[in-house]
């Protein structure tokens, strides 16, 4: 008789989810699908409100990375306010989201997901937990716990407060950084490197005894989504959008932020919140695509930083061509940490950083705002209408998460073919499903901000996966 | 020469306090440093008694007063702390934040609200009452401020400075009981007020972040309202 699976709760993931897989008569697994079960209606609630309140308000999507959403939200209001920001403004900004990176990533890794690479994906569930690590390896467990205040200290001291600061403001920042806060933050750096390079010393090798999670880890061709600068160095604050392919070849390049609906649409299924971006000239769900660390490694033609360059290039030799399988995701996001650094320390060292001059005021003087970044987790897409006196009219949100939510569904349901034989369920084979998840450290609270029957833009997809009917309202 | 000044004595609280005749409970009692919460208050505009968060108990009247238009008398025993009092100013503070939508976390006047205070002296952390939600309209019209009536608390301190002290009564009050709503001239875009002389005194009135000036990002709206008693006092003495 057809059974079906469930996990639920997935652990150790930021949000509420499940997952269930569907197995036939003969034991084969058939299906398996990844269900976001929680609801919000960010895109709805804010409707009507002035465009100010934006970065705050939609900041509210997520208690992890709100400094995320403020940097996206608050790009797109400068463009209804049609400013460019002073330069001091842009860094200031760019610190702030390095630190948020870093510390969305060091809780990723650490917190989450070194239980599995430091105890094993069959160890005692009921011990697999940063407790377990703390006792297995205490100095993995402090650099963590170190890693994650770093990027948190430097949210605080930049923006007043660790969660919600209302910093980032329309048109810049609302405060100057001091010559004092600048000191304190270097003086945090030489421990930063320390952590990163010594954790990628031990998890580098690691690699190698994970070879099988790494052949099953939500491991097939995909396109992979970021935004890389003029150079096509990686950047986390601005630039255009590249689209590569499985094979590492452009598919799409430096596309401006405003023409991003011209390649990304959003697709419903009935048994999720979560809405599934895909390429529109790939069509609905061969569009798939992924974003977050492992996809800017991946689309990038280089970190631009010395020490993040060296490490990148190690990952990048370990397969020929972008690296396919989701368990990099984690050696990606530990480059990612050094990056962050490198680039913080550079940032700080520039004398402009001090400069008074960190805001531009202006009036609503476009109806239409646009802002893209890259969260910890991938490619943040904040879009708002106002009217003509700046209240909101509309907004459409494309979260990182929501990008990758095609490929955790292929992800999950390779996993389970491959550890699942559908008559014995292991807790190892179960663990290995749930941390193929983990890989891509969803962040559900973000990922369905949106109200289902909302959308800006629905396709009514049939069994075969062609789109019968596509509707986009203006 | 002016009139001998009639000095009364009352005893607020357990304290022998002395004040003129014709002043109100709430002027002697903030005179003799006794806190009493107000928020439809304003010094340097005339009470109304509207929010009824200053109710006082009297000893000998069976009903509560309310500090800010009671006036003093000789002998007259007044409480300002008492289970009753206190029951009562945490369920206006109730009502007032369910009655309409104030979301301090997003408000401009978050850290510079009169309403947030209040409920933070009062150790409101949450609210028994079931939230309204209504539906209401932020009017942003006019060229420098902004009207949002889901954080109105109907203080009318908007209403009384603009006519009072400004003397343009551009604001007024329309509708009655919980449907009520302050309104710019008949109840047009204030953008469209052809009364309305921009001079901002309803903004550094207004307790919270209802009438706001634009520009401002979360939390950045702080009020200036201690220039009021000055500006009645220079008034009256030209």
């Amino acid at each position: 008789m057809p059974r079906t699976i469930t996990i639920d709760p997935v652990t150790r993931i930021e949000g509420h989810s499940k997952i269930t897989i569907h197995v036939d008569d003969h034991g084969v697994v058939t299906d398996a699908r990844f269900h976001t079960t929680q609801f919000r209606g960010f895109e709805k609630l804010c409707e009507g409100r002035p465009f100010y309140e934006m970065p705050s308000l939609m900041a509210r999507t997520c208690g992890i990375c709100p400094v995320s959403h403020l940097i996206a939200s608050s790009k797109a209001c400068d463009q209804i306010l049609a400013v460019k920001i002073p330069p001091a403004a842009e860094k200031l900004r760019r610190i702030i989201n390095l630190a948020q990176i870093i510390q969305s990533h060091a809780l990723s890794f650490f917190h989450l997901s070194s239980p599995d690479f430091l105890l094993g994906l069959d160890f005692d569930p009921a011990r697999r937990n940063l407790f377990g690590v703390l006792e297995a390896n205490p100095q993995a467990a402090r650099d963590g716990i170190a890693m994650r205040k770093f990027g948190q200290r430097i949210i605080e001291m930049l923006g007043g407060k660790r969660i919600h600061p209302a910093w980032v403001v329309p048109g810049g920042v609302n405060e100057p950084l001091t010559e004092e806060r600048r000191t304190a933050i270097l003086a945090m750096i030489p421990e930063a490197y320390e952590i990163a390079e010594r954790t990628l010393a031990w998890f580098e090798p690691m690699v190698e005894h994970h070879r099988e999670e790494i052949l099953t880890f939500a491991n097939f061709p995909t396109m992979f989504l970021a935004l890389v600068n003029d150079r096509g160095q990686l950047d986390f604050y601005d630039g255009g959008l590249r689209f590569v392919d499985a094979a590492g070849n452009i598919v799409a390049d430096h596309v401006p932020p405003a023409e991003y609906a011209e390649h990304i649409a959003e697709a419903v299924e009935p048994w999720t919140f979560m809405k599934f971006p895909y390429h529109q000239a790939f069509g609905y769900p061969q569009g798939i695509y992924r974003v977050g660390p492992l996809a800017r490694l991946n689309v990038i033609s280089a970190m631009g930083t010395p020490r993040a360059d060296d490490a990148w290039r190690r990952m990048m030799q370990d397969e020929r061509g972008p690296v396919l399988s989701s368990f990099h995701y984690h050696w990606a996001r530990l480059i990612e940490i050094l990056a962050g650094v490198e680039r913080i320390e550079r940032l700080l060292r520039d004398p402009e950083i001090l400069s008074r001059h960190v805001r531009a005021h202006a009036e609503p003087n476009r109806h239409e705002g646009i802002g893209i970044s890259e969260a910890p987790r991938g490619t943040l897409i904040h879009h708002y209408w106002v009217d003509d006196e700046g209240l909101v009219t509309r907004a459409n949100l494309i979260i990182a998460t929501g990008h990758n939510n095609l490929a955790m569904n292929r992800g999950i349901l390779q996993a389970a073919k491959h550890y699942l034989d559908g008559r014995k369920i292991t807790e190892g084979a179960l663990n290995r499903v749930e941390a193929v998840i983990r890989a891509f450290d969803p962040c559900l609270s973000c990922s369905t901000h949106a109200a289902g029957q909302m959308a800006l833009d629905v396709s009514l997809v049939g069994p075969g996966g062609e789109i019968i009917d596509r509707v986009q309202r203006d | 020469m002016a009139a001998p000044v009639k000095v009364v004595t009352l005893c607020i609280d357990g304290r022998d306090v002395s004040g003129r005749e014709g002043e109100t409970v709430l002027e002697v009692a903030r005179q003799s440093g006794i806190e009493i919460p107000t928020l439809c208050h304003m010094d340097g505009l005339e009470p109304v008694g509207a929010c009824r968060l200053c109710l006082v108990e009297v000893t000998g009247q069976a009903r509560l007063q309310p500090a800010c238009v009671t006036q003093v008398s000789e002998g007259m025993q007044v409480a300002t702390v008492t289970d009753r009092l206190r029951t009562y100013r945490r369920m206006i503070l109730e009502m007032l934040f369910s009655e309409r939508n104030h979301v301090c976390s997003v408000c401009v006047s978050n850290g510079h609200c009169e309403l947030q205070d209040l409920a933070q002296s009062e150790g409101l952390t949450h609210i028994g009452l079931r939230y309204r939600y209504p539906t209401l309209s932020v009017d942003a019209s006019h060229e420098r401020y902004v009207i949002d009536h889901n954080r109105c608390v109907l203080c009318t301190r908007c209403v009384r400075v603009c006519d009072e002290i400004e003397g343009a009564h551009t604001w007024d009050v329309m509708a009655r009981g919980i449907d009520s709503q302050v309104i710019t001239d008949l109840a047009e875009p204030w953008g469209h007020s052809d009364s309305c002389t921009s001079c901002g005194k309803c903004v550094h009135v207004c307790p919270t972040g209802a009438i706001v000036e634009k520009g401002k990002s979360v939390a950045e709206m702080a009020k200036r309202a201690k220039f009021l008693p000055y500006l009645s006092m220079m008034r009256e003495e030209w």
